[in-house]
C-alpha cells in the first residue's frame, strides 16, 4: 500500500524505468541476478553439496557396511557351528573307539585270568596228586615194614626164637614181598594139602 | 445496491482519492530504494528487488551452510529440512532428467537456482517482503542466461564443435527437402523458444499473481475507503478472494521454481545425451 503510493509519486517524477514496458530488462538488476546466482551457486558448490554428498556416501557406506558386518557374523557363527558339529562328531568316535577298546581289554582281562586260574587249578591238581602219590608210597613202604615185623613176629612165636635178626640181615620178608609183588608167589591156602 | 450501480462508483474510484492506487499498474514494479545516479537519462538506483534477492543469497547462504556444515551420517533437525529439497532436486529432478551417469556434476547449479527461485518467489506471500523478485524481469532473465550458457556449452562441447552441435540437434531419419526446415525449427527451438519460454513463464506468473493479489487486497482497501456503506460491505469477499489466491499463490511460486528448474535439467539432460 504505502509502497504503491511512493511508486505512483515516483512515477508521477518523470522516472524513465517507471512507464518502462515490465519485459524490458532494469540493467542492474540483470547483473545483480548473475551476481546472486554466482554467488549461491559458488556457496551451494563449494560448501554445502561436498558436505551433503560426503553425508551420503558415509550412510550408503555404514548400510552397506552393516550388511557386510552381518554376513561376516553369519558367516563366523556358521564356521564356530562347523566346527562344533565336527567336533562333536570326533568326540562321539573316540567315545566308540574307547568303548571298542574298553571292551576288547576287558574280553582280554577275562581270558587272562582264565587261563590263569587254569594253570593255578592244574598246579594244585598236580601237586595234591603229588602228596597223595608221596602219602601212599610212605603207607606203602610203612606197611611193608609192618607186615615184616609181624610176619617174623609171627615166625619167631611159632619157631620159638626171634628172627628178627637173621630175617633183617638175609631181607627175607623184602624179597618175599618184592616177589609176591611180581606175582611169583601164588596165594597159598595154609594148612591145604593139594599144592 | 445493483451490480450495474457499482459499475460507476468503482469507475468514480479510481478517478478520486490521493492519486489513485486502483486498478494496480505495471509502474508499480518499479521501487527503487536509494538513487545513485544518473548515466543520461537512465537511473543507476537500488530496487527493492535488488535488496530481497541479496537478502535471499544471504539467507540461503546462512542457512544451507550451518545445516550442513557438519553434515552427519545421522542428520539434525536442520540437516533434515535441508536434505529434504536437496534430495528433492538431487533425486526427483536431476537424476530423472540426466541420468545417474552425469547428473551430480548438474546438482550445485540446479539446487542453487531452485532455492534461490522459491525463496524469492515465496517472498511473493512473506510479510513484510511481499514482493516477487522474478517479477521484475531482469532476474528470470540473468537465471535463463545462466542456463542457456550451460547448456549450449557442453552440448557444444559434447559434440566437439558448433557445426556438429547443429547436426547432432537434427533427427536422423528426415526427408532431405524437409532438411531446411527441421534445421530451421530446431535452430529456433534450442537459442531462441526455450530461453524465452523459460524466462518468461517465471516472471508471467509472479508478474501476474502479484497484481492479481494487489488487485484484490489494494481494491479491498479502497472499497473500505468508499462512503457507501454497501461497497465497505464488499471489501470483505474481495479480502476472502485475497486470501484464497494468497494460498494459491503460494502453490504457484512453489511451481514455478520446480518448472524452471525442471526445465533447466531437462535441457543440460539433452545437452549430454548421446542422441537427440
Amino acid at each position: 500500500m504505502l509502497q504503491l503510493t511512493g511508486v505512483r509519486a515516483l512515477a508521477a517524477s518523470g522516472d524513465s524505468q517507471a512507464s518502462a514496458p515490465p519485459i524490458l530488462p532494469y540493467l542492474p538488476e540483470l547483473i545483480f541476478g548473475f551476481v546472486a546466482i554466482g554467488i549461491l551457486y559458488w556457496v551451494v558448490k563449494t560448501k554445502v553439496v561436498p558436505n551433503l554428498e560426503k553425508a551420503y556416501a558415509a550412510r550408503a557406506e555404514a548400510i552397506e557396511g552393516g550388511i557386510a558386518k552381518a554376513e561376516k557374523a553369519q558367516a563366523e557363527a556358521k564356521a564356530a557351528l562347523d566346527h562344533y558339529n565336527a567336533q562333536l562328531a570326533d568326540a562321539r568316535g573316540e567315545a566308540n573307539k574307547i568303548r571298542e577298546d574298553a571292551r576288547a581289554h576287558a574280553a582280554q582281562i577275562v581270558a587272562e585270568m582264565r587261563a590263569q586260574a587254569q594253570a593255578e587249578s592244574a598246579r594244585i591238581v598236580e601237586s595234591a596228586q603229588k602228596q597223595i602219590e608221596a602219602e601212599r608210597q610212605q603207607a606203602v613202604v610203612s606197611l611193608r615194614g609192618e607186615v615184616g615185623r609181624l610176619s617174623t613176629d609171627l615166625a619167631s612165636r611159632i619157631v620159638g626164637e626171634s628172627l628178627h635178626d637173621e630175617t633183617r640181615q638175609k631181607g627175607i620178608v623184602e624179597r618175599f614181598l618184592a616177589d609176591l609183588e611180581a606175582g611169583e608167589i601164588r596165594p597159598v591156602k595154609v594148612g591145604g594139602t593139594d599144592s | 445496491m445493483s451490480f450495474a450501480a457499482l459499475i460507476p462508483s468503482l469507475g468514480s474510484l479510481s478517478a478520486e482519492g490521493d492519486g489513485g492506487h486502483f486498478p494496480p499498474t505495471p509502474e508499480g514494479f518499479w521501487q527503487p530504494l536509494v538513487t545513485l545516479g544518473h548515466i543520461g537519462d537512465y537511473p543507476i538506483v537500488i530496487t527493492r528487488s535488488m535488496v530481497v534477492i541479496m537478502l535471499s543469497v544471504a539467507l540461503l547462504s546462512w542457512w544451507l551452510v550451518s545445516t550442513t556444515k557438519r553434515a552427519a551420517v545421522v542428520p539434525g533437525k536442520g540437516q533434515h529440512y535441508t536434505e529434504l529439497v536437496y534430495n528433492f532436486v538431487r533425486n526427483d529432478v536431476a537424476k530423472d532428467m540426466i541420468g545417474s551417469k552425469d547428473f551430480l556434476r548438474f546438482v550445485p547449479l540446479l539446487f542453487s537456482l531452485f532455492v534461490l527461485i522459491l525463496l524469492n518467489n515465496l517472498f511473493g506471500i512473506i510479510p513484510p517482503i511481499q514482493f516477487p523478485t522474478m517479477s521484475r524481469i531482469g532476474f528470470p532473465i540473468a537465471l535463463t542466461l545462466v542456463v542457456y550458457v550451460v547448456y549450449h556449452w557442453i552440448g557444444i562441447k559434447k559434440q566437439h564443435g558448433f557445426l556438429n552441435y547443429v547436426k547432432w540437434m537434427i533427427p536422423p531419419g528426415i526427408p532431405g527437402w524437409l532438411l531446411p526446415l527441421i534445421v530451421f525449427l530446431e535452430l529456433l527451438t534450442f537459442f531462441i523458444t526455450r530461453p524465452l519460454t523459460l524466462a518468461l513463464r517465471l516472471f508471467g506468473n509472479m508478474f501476474a499473481g502479484h497484481m492479481l493479489l494487489a488487485v484484490f487486497i489494494i481494491g479491498g482497501w479502497e472499497l473500505v475507503q468508499a462512503d457507501t456503506f454497501a461497497l465497505k460491505f464488499v471489501a470483505l469477499p474481495a479480502w476472502l478472494m485475497a486470501f484464497v489466491m494468497t494460498l494459491f499463490e503460494g502453490l504457484v511460486q512453489f511451481l514455478q521454481a520446480f518448472v524452471f528448474t525442471l526445465l533447466a535439467a531437462s535441457y543440460f539432460g539433452s545437452a549430454v545425451a548421446d542422441e537427440h
